[in-house]
């Protein structure tokens, strides 16, 4: 029974699975690109995060669609809301990456990947929260779930070490005040990478238990 | 909350048909409570044992108890008609008697004593407005009740149930036969009754179910798998049975 309706939701997931490793691979050029200076493929990047965009309203459409004709309930309610919640931080993910790229293209003379510390490590770590949330989702797997939230915290404590490096090269040397500017706009974006990492997490558990951070939702 | 109703091991027995597993089940006082299940799963029949419907059918046997305010309704000093003045029940299909609105109304009243026609006028109205339907009818409340609309004579049939002052009302899907501006219009006045009265409906409308009960249990096979806050149950079913019938995986 309900055919029509598992078949649309098994495309839902589909899409998000997809969409998931739009995303990932987004991060990954993103980093490649960082290291080696690879303009070409952060104009590549920034090129692609349409096609995230597109794919968040094409799964935002599916999902209203089954709201609309399927009044899913329980286990297919939470599928469909987890989507659509799941999509933004998605789409976010995909849109800090592309504004990462943004900055590299403009970087020009001095190789910056490692100048600051910290970068490399914050970069790898927002990577590995992808990653490890996307994955998570896909397997139902609360358990990895919660090892990314609890990232959250070295995420934050990286994202200040950065800070306090380039306040000591601000010092030490005022002419490169935009190069600093860059590289603490970079490390708040990768931050925030890993924010919408545990949103998804979040989410996750939400799809799983009715829950979100010990509040029952539904 | 105070339970009005509640079912202790309740078993029934249609001859050698085992059609009520060992049910217990508590029915809160002011509140909606929801049975629903798939055809021939015992809601129905839970439904009617209590205000002793099933007396009618042949073969029937029940063990267990029902109690209505602490007292077993099926002890045998129990007068049926006294229990169902207090627990009133509304079917399927809207059935009124073939005669005027009024007398509709003002039956149970009658048969329960009361001649004054003052005392009747007043019932007849208090309860026409109960049940949503007065201003539709206070100026044909002399003609027959059989040329009202399905939804309005559902409504007058709980109107008539209402008459009687009951403390309990008893629906068997009571909106499977209206059209949907009339089904809603019934929701609404359960919404609003659940104030005065105690409410148990069954209903093959899991939205329904969904919109107006602030309970639901849960028949399969003469079992009563699950039983919770409406909320619960469709938002988190506990039992794995539940789940697949209100998701329309079976059923």
């Amino acid at each position: 029974m309900r055919k029509q309706f598992d078949n649309e939701l098994n495309k839902l997931n589909k899409d998000l699975i997809e969409m998931g490793h739009l995303v990932e691979t987004a991060i990954e050029n993103m980093i490649d690109s960082f290291k080696h200076q690879d303009k070409a493929l952060a104009k590549e990047i920034i090129a692609n995060d349409r096609i995230i965009n597109d794919k968040e309203r094409s799964i935002e459409s599916r999902a209203f669609r089954l709201i609309l004709t399927q009044q899913p309930i329980a286990t297919d309610l939470r599928n469909v809301t987890t989507a659509l919640k799941i999509v933004t931080d998605l789409e976010r993910i995909g849109d800090q990456a592309a504004d990462i790229a943004d900055i590299l293209l403009h970087f020009d003379g001095e190789h910056l990947y490692r100048t600051v510390e910290h970068i490399p490590k914050i970069a790898k770590k927002a990577k590995i929260m992808v990653h490890e949330a996307i994955d998570a989702f896909i397997q139902k797997d609360l358990a990895t779930a919660k090892i990314v939230i609890e990232m959250d915290d070295e995420i934050d404590r990286l994202f200040q070490e950065v800070k306090q490096e380039v306040v000591e090269i601000l010092q030490e040397n005022r002419e490169k005040a935009d190069y600093c500017i860059d590289f603490l706009m970079i490390a708040k974006y990768l931050e925030k990478i890993g924010d919408h990492a545990v949103n998804i997490c979040e989410w996750l558990e939400f799809n799983r238990t009715g829950t979100l951070n010990e509040q029952r939702l539904i | 909350m105070d339970i009005k109703i509640q079912a202790k091991h309740l078993n029934l027995f249609y001859g050698t048909k085992h059609a009520l597993k060992d049910v217990d089940l508590d029915i809160k006082k002011n509140a909606i409570t929801a049975f629903i299940g798939p055809s021939g799963c015992g809601k129905s029949t839970f439904l009617k044992t209590l205000n002793r419907m099933n007396d009618y059918v042949k073969n029937v046997k029940i063990t267990g108890e029902v109690t209505l305010d602490k007292e077993n309704i099926y002890d045998s000093r129990v007068d049926t008609t006294i229990l169902r003045k207090k627990v009133g029940m509304v079917f399927q299909q809207p059935n009124p008697f073939p005669m005027s609105i009024y007398d509709n109304v003002a039956y149970g009243p009658r048969i329960h004593g009361i001649k004054n026609k003052k005392q009747l006028d007043d019932i007849v109205e208090r309860s026409l407005k109960a049940a949503a339907l007065y201003d539709e009818v206070a100026d044909r409340l002399h003609t027959s009740a059989l040329g009202l609309s399905g939804g309005q004579q559902q409504r007058l049939c709980i109107a008539r149930c209402l008459a009687v002052e009951p403390e309990v009302i008893l629906l068997d899907e009571p909106t499977s036969a209206l059209d949907p501006i009339s089904t809603l219009k019934i929701e609404e006045l359960l919404m609003e009754l659940k104030q005065k009265y105690t409410i148990a409906i069954v209903t093959h409308n899991m939205q329904q179910a969904s919109r107006i009960a602030d309970y639901t249990a849960f028949f399969l096979v003469g079992e009563m798998v699950e039983y919770g806050k409406t909320n619960d149950v469709f938002s988190m079913p506990k039992d794995k049975r539940t789940e697949d019938y209100i998701t329309g995986r079976f059923g």
